[in-house]
């Protein structure tokens, strides 16, 4: 399994020809606490880029962008009830979505753990 | 020790400076801690006495109430003061400078409610015949006539009740004109630096919205908006921006930007809510806005926030002029006729449809006209420079102690700081917050725009005298100096002296409760039962 994240601090990590996608810590950390998140419904068709999920903080709203084609497969509905679980585990146990991998090719586009680490940096 | 005649001291000398005491109503001193209504007030109780009507004929067959509906009643003077106890926790442009940027919450001039309280306008009803409210229909025709004028526009659709059903009106009537040219395109294009609201009507309505990027300066980048309008050219239905933008700045592109959208049969619609900025240096329509609207509640000094309501008109430029929605007024040899049905159009009016089920925010339109007619266009010009005069002393008062996100340029009617001043101190933009409020302020706008991190957005509007702006400054710079102190107390845990101390926001949005319920009546110990 590789993790790859995107500039729009989602992380995905692939397996095959299936991925998990979630937000970043740094993400998490600069939404402040979370208090709403909106999920797709299973079966829905992303593209690249495609507003995927919606996190709202008490600070702002934001979208949370397919980082890769594919198709929705499962969303994580106990974040519907407990959103506190984006600030607790972000990169573990409040995934998102399970998506497949519509096109591996796209994932060339993301970076690995050190270039964002790097990207942040930079923010 | 001072004392009077009868030998009582006239001050308190030392005793009990720190002491405080804890009372038994929960009140502290003048500060009443007011229950809910629901919690002293009784079913029973009514500040009326009205005789049963007996001979009144219902008319409303199975709709007729037949339980109580469990309001909680009180006597009148029991009312009066439940409600100024609560409007003393109020914070209010009455009670000082209310520097909420983006929001423009001026003054409200007590001749416009003189004239909105005059009977011919205040005792009118939307449902009484048209021929005995010449005045009315004069008066809205007037108000309409002023704000095609200042904005350079051919119609305007009054019915409207504030920003973000005008911008659903612009957009309705933009999305007419697609349809009457048979087109259907399905993009709405939104600058990041826009209104929130902007990219939630587009959407309303079905349009697919297209982020534009701002540069580094926290205009619109013209490249980024070129590549995306070739990207889906012949599908792009409008462009939303607001000018001047959320970061207080000047769109300096913005004839080129108008210039691109109708290059690509395109519509601009501009978000009027910082009009208040430019009213008499600039016209709208001259930029290439095809629709606009116009918060009366923000420029014009009508009331704003909780005692609104708010009113909105939209301008139309003459190709969406057609669309404007009913009911509408149109000029003829006899007079004004107020044309409320489709069949009464005529040849070349289009109306999308109807926004409100009557004409609008007449007592807004009576203040509006108030403030318009009383400050003439002169004075209507000098209220803009004003309101950027002061958010620039504003800036020009903080910006060597806090940061701003584009440099030390001129803003216009808001100032816009990020939170980098704050670095390392420990306190966020909510602390700094919080802290204004135990200095006696209400804050200014924070976390938005989003375009910056931490951003606090001030706008002081132009009738803060210098006196006011340099206690104000003066404040801040206090604060500021207080947070690289390192006082973080002063912070972490404010407010400390307002009513309530800091609410607990994210369990607010999580659970909120919106119902009042009654709690279960408490058990009684024996102890408590002596």
């Amino acid at each position: 399994m590789t993790t790859y994240y995107s500039k729009d601090h989602e992380w995905i990590a692939v397996d095959g020809d299936s991925a998990t996608i979630g937000i970043t810590t740094y993400a998490q950390e600069q939404l402040g606490d979370v208090v709403y998140v909106e999920l797709p419904e299973a079966g829905k068709a992303l593209s690249q880029g495609d507003e995927a999920a919606v996190v709202e903080s008490v600070k702002a709203a934001s979208e949370v962008y397919a980082p890769i084609d594919g198709e929705v497969v499962e969303a994580n509905e106990a974040l519907v009830d407990e959103p506190a679980k984006v600030n607790e585990d972000p990169e573990g146990a409040a995934w998102f979505i399970k998506m497949t991998v519509g096109n591996s090719d796209q994932l060339s586009d993301l970076m690995d753990e050190a270039a964002y680490k790097a990207y942040v940096e930079t923010l | 020790m001072s004392m009077n005649t009868q030998g009582r001291p006239t001050a308190a000398g030392d005793v009990g400076e720190t002491f405080r005491p804890k009372t038994f109503t929960g009140n502290r001193g003048l500060d009443m801690e007011e229950p809910l209504i629901f919690e002293f007030g009784s079913l029973e109780t009514t500040g009326v006495d009205l005789d049963e009507d007996e001979s009144a004929e219902f008319e409303l067959g199975g709709f007729k109430r037949t339980a109580e509906i469990g309001l909680a009643g009180l006597a009148e003077p029991e009312a009066m003061r439940h409600y100024v106890r609560l409007s003393r926790n109020n914070y209010a442009i009455d009670s000082g400078l209310y520097p909420l940027g983006s929001c423009t919450m001026k003054h409200n001039p007590r001749l416009n409610e003189k004239m909105a309280r005059l009977p011919g306008f205040a005792d009118i009803h939307p449902l009484q015949p048209v021929s005995s409210v010449p005045g009315a229909l004069d008066l809205i025709d007037e108000l309409a006539h002023w704000l095609m004028v200042s904005t350079n526009t051919s119609a305007v659709a009054m019915s409207p009740k504030a920003g973000a059903h005008g911008e659903l009106c612009g957009m309705m009537a933009i999305k007419a004109a697609h349809t009457a040219a048979g087109r259907d395109p399905k993009i709405v294009l939104v600058p990041e630096s826009a209104h929130g609201t902007n990219p939630a009507t587009a959407a309303l309505l079905g349009y697919k919205v297209v982020s534009i990027e701002a540069k580094d300066d926290g205009t619109v980048d013209l490249d980024a908006l070129k590549k995306t309008i070739a990207e889906h050219e012949g599908n792009i239905a409008g462009i939303m921006l607001t000018n001047p933008n959320t970061c207080g700045l000047f769109e300096r592109d913005v004839k080129q930007i108008a210039d691109l959208i109708h290059e690509a049969d395109a519509y601009f619609y501009c978000d009027g809510a910082n009009f208040n900025a430019i009213v008499g240096k600039a016209r709208p329509g001259d930029l290439g806005v095809d629709a606009m609207h116009i918060n009366l509640h923000k420029t014009f000094s009508t009331p704003h926030g909780g005692g609104g309501p708010g009113s909105g008109p939209v301008v139309l430029s003459e190709r969406l002029a057609p669309f404007a929605p009913l009911p509408f007024i149109r000029k003829t040899d006899k007079g004004l006729e107020l044309v409320e049905t489709e069949a009464a159009t005529k040849d070349g009016e289009q109306p999308f449809g109807r926004m409100t089920a009557f004409h609008g925010q007449m007592g807004m339109y009576v203040r509006a006209l108030s403030y318009m007619m009383s400050h003439g266009s002169d004075g209507l010009r000098q209220a803009s420079e004003d309101a950027v005069l002061n958010a620039n002393y504003v800036r020009v008062g903080l910006q060597d102690l806090m940061s701003l996100p584009f440099g030390e340029r001129p803003c216009m009617h808001e100032v816009l700081f990020d939170d980098s001043f704050l670095k390392d101190t420990g306190v966020t933009t909510l602390d700094f917050a919080k802290a204004m409020i135990d200095e006696g302020y209400h804050p200014m706008t924070m976390y938005f725009p989003l375009v910056v991190h931490g951003a606090m957005l001030i706008e002081p509007t132009e009738s803060e005298s210098r006196a006011a702006l340099d206690l104000f400054v003066a404040t801040m710079r206090d604060l500021v100096m207080s947070a690289k102190r390192g006082e973080t107390e002063r912070f972490s845990g404010a407010p400390y002296l307002a009513p309530r101390r800091r609410l607990d926001e994210t369990g607010a949005a999580r659970k909120p409760v919106l119902k009042w319920t009654e709690p279960a009546p408490a058990e009684v110990t024996p102890a408590a039962a002596e």
